[in-house]
């Protein structure tokens, strides 16, 4: 076997060093009746070239050759071929979590560049080294809040991604916590009036997300005043990175919880991706997950290692702030070289293309009869739509002229079955939002 | 440099400052195509309250500048493709190439979880075949793939046990948790809602099964164990354990993180275990990047798969699959979209390259480690003397007469060109020494390691000083962590603008 480096007599030799008459006297400790007496039934073993060819005709089987108005939580952006040649080395793809600093410091410093830019990035005084995506950052964002405040309740948007949503309901439902939903107004955004009625002192945290789930964008201030008004924090999940290249950051908040695939990562069928907690320097002792610090060795020389361990499951067990041990530091170091690459005025290019195409892509749609923007609050690179029929066999037509439609909010939104959340970024053609618009208009003129 | 130090010389590595010390406005490493749509307005689409200019001290560098400092980075690191990599309990074996191809195959990485599922049956047919090979591995019934990482796979496991005993009626209190346990099992335990009981070990770090029996009451929900344990001994009597769990309506969790000293040789299911979680970024060699990103999938059996957590891979007619969303006993989501997707695939690559032959890689893996402890017997204390399987713990009683402790010998392992092993774990074993070598090491990188394990024992006794005070020859000495962590400094800021700081 190509990955196995040994010869059938370096075997024979190593046993006959141990002392050992076959290989089966190493496992002598797992009773016999319950070794196993035949070859697993496993497919294989394949060549190199097998497994390509294997992995090309499961290619075949997806979606080539359509265009797409998904968002939803995970864009399509470009990407620099130099990410991949980076996070391809093998000093870095091989290389373990780095607790052994000496020997670590290329991973330790770019940890300590990606917590940087994250800082940037939200206005946030700390960022941790990554959790495992946005809808876990968010729930441990929201746990996090439940430490500070030593309170329960938790008042979540329903503007929230619905998959963070019940992430957080999964984890919240053994730990003691109570969620409640608080509706959206007519232009897409939180229903304030709500959120005061249901601002009470046991509340937690107050979360939401922007650009929301609609696409439109929340503004926070004033959402922030009201949560602190009553000691609670205000937690705030972005799904969509790339829009703080142009959006003010979520500064107000006290946690920030990021989806960073958009920095980088392929779409990938949904993972992997990185997720970002982000914080002010006072909260950082109730964060989750890995810290790199800035230190000194004995000589003096600047060199970074993982810091604040106390607050993690290795040291502190059961007393721990999360059990996360193994996080998604190749994808944050994809988002670090990526967003390098990018920089300042590529970043807030990229932010602006996103929107012109968004803009475009909305007025295109509107000169359609029936079609009509949902919500009227600004948005970037999402939008709702209402149209006069069910977005479902709306989509079946599309998929019939090569083109995955907008997402159906139907699913998650009951009241919402003739909306969709259309996305374009950057790497949508204009042909393609022409020719989308084209076949949704002929989609209506068909008869019922 | 020691003429004793084969496998490591010196040589010349590139200084680097942060990438934001390099900046210098007006440059950039990335170009846009053209906007192909009319410009839009941003204050005028956005409104000037939810405008921002720029994001202040992003960096602004060009491509070369990019490329060469996260290439001089990367030379600081050591990795498996430099050489072993010992870290016990962490399998570190080769991550194969073709694997990290084919997860960016056109078709796979582009896919985008919400798009139909007829236009899906490419990435859901990848998730089935996984499954169905990692259900044969470990001979359980069900499995569910959604789980990020070992210990999301964990309280996954966990919150299933939970949704059982609490569709008996009763969830139960406790989790028995051995003393040996790597410290996940008990921070999930407490996310799952449950108190933790630590359980002591027997004189031979086995689970004290006697005391196990007086421990199983109505209130406890599992026992969580490591098989093998962190010690790397089998535990002999799970049947049994199992069985005493059983009989009082308990389950029995395994924590999957050793299953490469059993792959291909036994299988979870068949001695008793209900749920356990795979590390694929250990077994399975999909690379652990740094420190992530990993996947945890759990299997189990029969009685557990009315709960999996959401979405729900399902074969419809004709063969067709689909992901479903909703069931009624299902403990809900514990991820958004399907699983680590990217991490999956090179599972599922790495088990094809092997097939059945997966089982040459848990005898290789047993070979290395037994070959190690058979040469450093003696050289190092042996805390524990049942047979090894894929890793073997020493202690540092011997050095520690000198004055060197298992930190010090693995910081001086690095100036001989290794990665240290695992130091801080398991607990119960002062001055641990865990050394898991993996399939991945050739006779002569063995032997390599066992000479410098041998001639840095040799050091403690002769010149102590030297072992205490290593590494010697990396870029960075021993690093002030205290001071980092009393002050800590988690960002780069910018200098304030000289006229202040000539204040």
């Amino acid at each position: 076997m190509r990955y196995l480096p040994k010869s059938p007599a370096e075997r024979q030799d190593m046993l006959a060093a141990i002392g050992a008459k076959s290989i089966d006297e190493l496992f002598s400790s797992i009773p016999e009746r319950y070794r196993l007496r035949e070859a697993l039934n496993l497919p294989g073993p394949l060549s190199e070239t097998e497994v390509i060819d294997f992995f090309k005709a499961r290619a075949a089987e997806n979606s080539g050759g359509y265009a797409s108005f998904l968002g939803a939580g995970v864009y399509n952006h470009l990407r620099s071929v130099v990410t991949d040649a980076i996070i391809q080395r093998g000093e870095f793809l091989t290389s373990y979590t780095p607790y052994q600093a000496e020997i670590t410091q290329g991973t330790l410093q770019a940890i300590f560049e990606f917590q940087t830019l994250m800082c940037q990035l939200t206005g946030q005084e700390v960022a941790n080294a990554s959790m495992y995506d946005g809808s876990t950052a968010t729930t441990e964002a929201v746990l996090m809040a439940e430490r500070l405040t030593g309170r329960s309740r938790i008042l979540v948007a329903r503007s929230v991604h619905p998959e963070y949503r019940d992430v957080l309901k999964t984890y919240a439902k053994n730990s003691g916590l109570q969620v409640e939903e608080i509706g959206y107004g007519p232009s897409g955004t939180l229903d304030q009036k709500a959120l005061q009625a249901a601002l009470k002192d046991d509340v937690a945290a107050v979360v939401v997300q922007s650009p929301n789930f609609f696409g439109v964008i929340e503004s926070l201030p004033p959402l922030a005043d009201a949560a602190h008004a009553s000691g609670a924090l205000l937690v705030t999940a972005i799904t969509e990175g790339v829009s703080l290249g142009l959006l003010r950051p979520p500064a107000e908040a006290d946690i920030v919880a990021m989806e960073a695939q958009s920095f980088g990562m392929a779409p990938s069928y949904g993972g992997p991706f990185a997720g970002v907690i982000a914080s002010r320097d006072k909260f950082v002792r109730q964060m989750p997950g890995r810290l790199a610090g800035q230190t000194t060795d004995s000589e003096g020389r600047r060199g970074f290692v993982l810091t604040l361990a106390t607050r993690e499951q290795h040291i502190r067990r059961e007393k721990a702030t999360s059990n996360i041990c193994t996080n998604q530091a190749l994808c944050a170091l994809a988002a670090t070289v990526h967003l390098t690459l990018l920089g300042k005025e590529g970043l807030r290019e990229m932010a602006h293309q996103n929107l012109s195409k968004a803009q475009f892509a909305l007025a295109e749609l509107e000169k359609i009869p029936g079609v009509r923007r949902a919500f009227d609050a600004p948005f970037f690179n999402e939008f709702t739509i209402e149209l006069p029929r069910s977005v479902k066999i709306i989509n079946a037509y599309l998929l019939r002229e090569k083109i995955i439609g907008p997402f159906v909010l139907g699913t998650a939104y009951p009241e919402l079955t003739k909306h969709a959340l259309v996305c374009v970024t950057e790497t949508t053609s204009r042909a393609e939002i022409e020719r989308f618009a084209a076949a949704l208009r002929r989609a209506l003129e068909q008869p019922i | 440099m020691t003429d004793k130090i084969k496998k490591a010389t010196r040589h010349t590595n590139q200084n680097e400052g942060l990438i934001f010390e390099k900046s210098s406005h007006g440059k950039r490493a990335f170009e846009l195509p053209p906007l192909d749509v009319p410009a839009a307005d941003p204050t005028k689409s956005l409104g000037a309250n939810h405008r921002r200019g720029g994001v202040e001290g992003f960096p602004e560098v060009s491509e070369i500048e990019v490329i060469r400092h996260f290439t001089r980075l990367s030379t600081w690191n050591y990795a498996i493709d430099l050489g072993m990599y010992p870290l016990g309990s962490c399998t570190m074996k080769y991550n194969p190439r073709v694997n990290e191809f084919v997860a960016r195959l056109d078709g796979i990485a582009t896919e985008h979880p919400y798009q139909p599922q007829e236009l899906s049956q490419g990435c859901l047919k990848i998730l089935q075949l996984l499954e169905k090979c990692l259900l044969e591995i470990t001979g359980m019934d069900a499995i569910t793939l959604q789980p990020a990482a070992g210990a999301q796979g964990e309280m996954t496991g966990l919150l299933l046990i939970r949704a059982y005993h609490g569709k008996n009626g009763n969830p139960r209190k406790k989790v028995l948790i051995p003393d040996s346990a790597h410290g996940t099992n008990p921070a999930t335990a407490v996310i799952a809602g449950y108190e933790v009981e630590n359980i002591k070990s027997e004189s031979h770090g086995q689970i004290d099964v006697d005391k196990l029996r007086d421990l199983v009451t109505p209130d406890v929900a599992a026992l969580m164990i490591t098989n093998p344990s962190t010690l790397g001994i089998f535990e002999e009597r799970i049947p049994e354990i199992a069985r005493i769990l059983h009989d009082k309506g308990a389950l029995l969790y395994m924590d999957g993180a050793n299953m490469n000293a059993l792959t291909g040789i036994t299988r979870p299911g068949d001695l008793g275990v209900d749920v356990m979680h795979l590390n694929l970024h250990k077994t399975f060699s999909t690379p652990h990047g740094g420190g992530g990103p990993g996947a945890g999938p759990v299997a189990m059996k029969k009685i557990l798969e009315p709960f999996r957590p959401v979405p729900i891979l399902v074969e419809k007619e004709a063969g067709r699959l689909a992901l479903e969303q909703i069931r009624p006993d299902s403990i809900g989501r514990v991820k958004a979209f399907s699983g680590n997707f990217g991490v999956l695939v090179r599972a599922l690559a790495y088990i094809l390259a092997y097939g059945p032959g997966v089982r040459q890689a848990t005898e290789d893996a047993v070979l290395n480690a037994n070959y190690i402890r058979k040469h450093l017997e003696g050289v190092f204390d042996l805390p524990y003397s049942l047979p090894s399987m894929h890793e073997v713990v020493f202690s540092d009683a011997l050095q520690k007469k000198n004055g060197v402790n298992t930190m010090d010998i693995a910081k001086r392992l690095i100036d001989y060109g290794f990665h240290p092993y695992t130091t801080a774990f398991p607990l119960i074993v002062p001055g641990a020494l865990m050394i898991e070598p993996t399939e991945s090491e050739s006779r002569e990188e063995c032997d390599l390691f066992i000479d410098a394990m041998r001639s840095i024992a040799e050091e403690a006794a002769t010149n102590p000083e030297l072992v205490k005070t290593a590494p010697h020859t990396t870029r960075v000495r021993r690093l002030d962590e205290v001071g980092a962590a009393r002050k800590p400094i988690l960002r780069w800021k910018p200098l304030p603008a000289r006229s202040e700081a000539a204040d």
